[in-house]
């Protein structure tokens, strides 16, 4: 395995990247942009490939890492397959956002401190701008209001009954 | 020239808005998506094709005679998916595919409305037709709205029939960069981001800076939770805010736009990214701008999740690529913005109100508002209302009239109307503070507002009701900003963080009066030595909140007691011996044995075992289990 991997160059090994690169013109102002890409190719931006991209741009590996950790989209780690995003903005709040959370946890058995699922990943969000739903749950791109507790945990038995099936 | 006119040509009359017309209309709001309305949209089709074997052609969806599509928010959420139908103005509310069918054969097909679709008056128990037999449509006032749930996003001939880009058009062909100033100083016209800084003089200032290269830029990064006005009309009217953005850019002598939209507004991002491009295709942008010569590039970019960019100078650093942290002002972005270069940046409702100001005149506009705040302002009426969603009054509306008329009176935690269990309403979001209920006659408005320690901010309006710990509250915002502060100012950095470990002290009962006084003076501190608006206002809530509900902290601080039962170490669990008809349920649910009492007869809950779960409460039928 790692006798192979000496073989292959980094522009081999991110290729698509490198077309990503290419696309913004390896413009370091298109920082952002290229990392939004970048995680939408790879489902997050490992630390390799922020590395590659510094060396790319011709700017300090720290100033990438600095943006990526800046902005809350960026995840530096690998998520489930299913990103369950609770908002829990101003309305959601009010409406009780928190029990639902709690109700997740409760399901997949993690918490705040140990959030690891290897299949759903949960994620608190500020506001979705869909208050008049409130309070809402994002799984994936599909947008579902006025959450109840029970209603999200159905929702997550879905979800494992589905994987469950193609196993 | 020839290309812009052929577009406008194509607008006359010709659009399928036209009068006469029969129209189907599906909100495709982000709310209305959710609750299932392009399976709606999918069904209406189905049953349009069907129908065209037995009906012949008049319910072909494509034909003159009948028109579907789909539109941006109405502002309704709640009670979506919408489906309105036109002229008839039959305005179906929360329309399943299943009711499809129905619509076709009675409404499209005989003229008949189907009753039991149509909206119910909570407070008067009648049926209401159409939008304009709502009070929550009824008393407001669409103007940036107006198109918006009227017209497609998603096709530019639709905005054009509607006078689309004829006040861009008026900007570039018959008017000076000076005179656009003018209007706009004179119309009043104050920027509906939060600050409310005159946009004409904005303007202004970066059309007198030197230099051939200037930028203008869209500020659609609305990230204050509970807001969600510029999401509305980005995704109901792309196109208006195009036009805004050429008008100013025009007014400055620019010629590339930014529009930076938050990236969790997916559905925006789409529809701003089809209008750049469709605007580009007809000619309106790009190297020969209504064939006068002038260039207009437009780029959209996406945000990458931080609620600090809403502030100007950071939001131009993370145009360039940078982490988005706030610069001190001076030197203004008008003089030294993007790349160095002069840069006018309005928020998306702002721009949005441009166009028309334009075309009517300010005399025109000046004549909705109050003198100082002129115009329309778009509200997200959300929390404890009746009616949640997006609302547009003039400036200087009550906050009686939007949250007991528009918003059809504040409810219980089941959702029930009920009397005086208004408590208080948040507005402004993170930077804002609290309005309470003596304030019901208080007119909205720039001024108004600033004058009793809260602001217009983006425009949320969260109503509360008397279940709603003010505390918590507070502890909310302050959790958002002390997560959101970029950490450049040592007093936004830090100070945020002693806030919300104070508020800790409080939830917890573990503070005491000296933890109040504390908050205000760090508090007051940290709206000193912060450079930007998030840390200049994040105090806010807490101070808003310890100044019109002190008792509430002291009740924390000195009897160790939530009276909403919502901190859950001050919650005191008590039955009231008045309601209890001693029916045993609750000792039956207590989990841990807590609750005594016999039949018939009062119970008791004895605090030292009660683990505060609340099981007893919601069991009760009677509610007569309080403080939790």
């Amino acid at each position: 395995m790692q006798a192979t991997e000496t073989h292959v160059t980094p522009a081999e090994k991110f290729a698509n990247v490198c077309a990503i690169l290419e696309k913004h013109g390896r413009h370091p102002a298109k920082l952002i942009p290229i990392l939004q890409a970048v995680q939408e190719e790879y489902g997050y931006l490992p630390e390799e490939v922020l590395t590659f991209v510094a060396v790319a741009l011709d700017v300090p590996a720290a100033r990438v890492f600095g943006v990526a950790t800046f902005y809350a989209h960026f995840a530096l780690e690998p998520r489930g397959k299913y990103v369950v995003r609770l908002c829990n903005g101003t309305a959601c709040h009010v409406k009780k956002s928190i029990p639902i959370l709690d109700a997740l946890y409760r399901k997949l058995g993690i918490s705040e401190k140990k959030p690891k699922h290897e299949l759903i990943t949960i994620e608190i969000v500020a506001c979705l701008g869909a208050c008049g739903l409130a309070p809402v749950m994002v799984i994936n791109e599909d947008v579902y209001g006025q959450m109840t507790p029970d209603r999200a945990v159905k929702l997550i038995d879905e979800i494992l009954e589905k994987e469950a099936a193609l196993v | 020239m020839s290309k812009a006119t052929t577009v406008t040509k194509k607008g006359d009359g010709k659009g399928p808005v036209a009068a006469g017309k029969r129209r189907v209309i599906i909100c495709a709001g982000t709310g209305c998506v959710s609750n299932g309305a392009l399976k709606v949209y999918d069904a209406f089709m189905r049953e349009m094709k069907e129908n065209v074997l037995d009906f012949d052609v008049i319910l072909k969806p494509e034909s003159d005679n009948l028109h579907l599509s789909k539109s941006g928010c109405q502002g309704f959420c709640q009670m979506g998916p919408l489906v309105t139908i036109l002229p008839d103005e039959i305005f179906y509310t929360k329309v399943t595919p299943n009711d499809v069918a129905e619509i076709v054969q009675k409404t499209l097909l005989k003229g008949e409305v189907v009753e039991w679709l149509l909206y119910n008056d909570p407070n008067t128990k009648q049926f209401c037709k159409g939008t304009h037999d709502i009070p929550f449509y009824q008393r407001q006032m669409r103007y940036v709205l107006k198109e918006c749930g009227l017209i497609d996003p998603e096709d530019i001939n639709e905005y054009i029939s509607h006078r689309g880009y004829e006040g861009a058009k008026k900007a570039f062909l018959s008017m000076s960069a000076e005179d656009i100033c003018k209007e706009i100083l004179a119309s009043g016209l104050r920027g509906r981001g939060g600050g409310g800084f005159p946009t004409g003089r904005k303007w202004d200032a970066a059309r007198v800076q030197p230099g051939a290269k200037k930028y203008v830029i869209c500020n659609g990064d609305e990230g204050d939770p509970g807001a969600f006005m510029d999401r509305s009309v980005m995704e109901g009217n792309p196109h208006s805010v195009i036009e805004g953005l050429m008008i100013a850019a025009r007014a400055i002598g620019a010629d590339e736009a930014y529009i930076y939209v938050r990236a969790e507004y997916p559905l925006a991002v789409k529809r701003m990214y089809k209008a750049v491009a469709d605007a580009e295709a007809a000619g309106i942008l790009g190297d020969n701008v209504f064939g006068t010569g002038q260039k207009m590039k437009c780029v959209v970019m996406e945000g990458a999740g931080a609620f600090v960019c809403g502030e100007e100078t950071a939001l131009i650093a993370s145009i360039e690529g940078m982490r988005g942290m706030p610069v001190p002002k001076p030197p203004f972005p008008a003089q030294s913005g993007l790349w160095g270069k002069p840069t006018v940046i309005n928020n998306v409702e702002t721009l949005a109100q441009v166009p028309r100001i334009l075309l009517d005149g300010a005399d025109e506009y000046r004549k909705i508002g109050t003198a100082t705040s002129p115009g329309t302002k778009t509200f997200a009426l959300t929390g404890h209302v009746v009616n949640t969603g997006l609302i547009e009054v003039p400036f200087g509306t009550t906050l009686g009239e939007i949250v007991m008329n528009i918003g059809g009176g504040v409810t219980d935690d089941q959702g029930k109307i009920t009397k005086d269990v208004f408590k208080a309403v948040q507005i402004g979001g993170p930077s804002g503070g609290c309005l309470t209920p003596d304030m019901l006659d208080l007119p909205l408005d720039f001024d108004s507002l600033r004058s009793v320690g809260a602001m217009v901010g983006s425009g949320g309006l969260v109503v509360m009701n008397q279940k709603t710990c003010m505390v918590s509250v507070a502890r909310f915002f302050m959790e958002f900003t002390q997560r959101e502060s970029c950490g450049k100012c040592v007093l936004c950095r830090e100070g945020t963080k002693q806030l919300l470990s104070l508020l800790d002290d409080v939830i917890e009962g573990r503070a005491t009066l000296e933890t109040l006084s504390l908050m205000e003076q760090l508090g007051r501190a940290v709206q000193k030595g912060s450079l930007c608006g998030l840390g200049k206002t994040a105090p806010n809530p807490v101070l808003s909140t310890l100044k019109y509900f002190r008792h509430e902290y002291e009740s924390h601080v000195i009897d160790k007691y939530c009276p909403t039962g919502r901190c859950k170490a001050l919650a005191k669990p008590m039955i009231n011996a008045t309601k209890c008809k001693g029916c045993t349920l609750c000792v039956t649910v207590c989990p841990v044995g807590a609750i005594t009492g016999g039949k018939k007869l009062p119970h008791k809950i004895n605090q030292e075992v009660c683990i505060k779960c609340g099981a007893c409460a919601a069991k009760c039928k009677f509610n007569a289990i309080e403080g939790v």
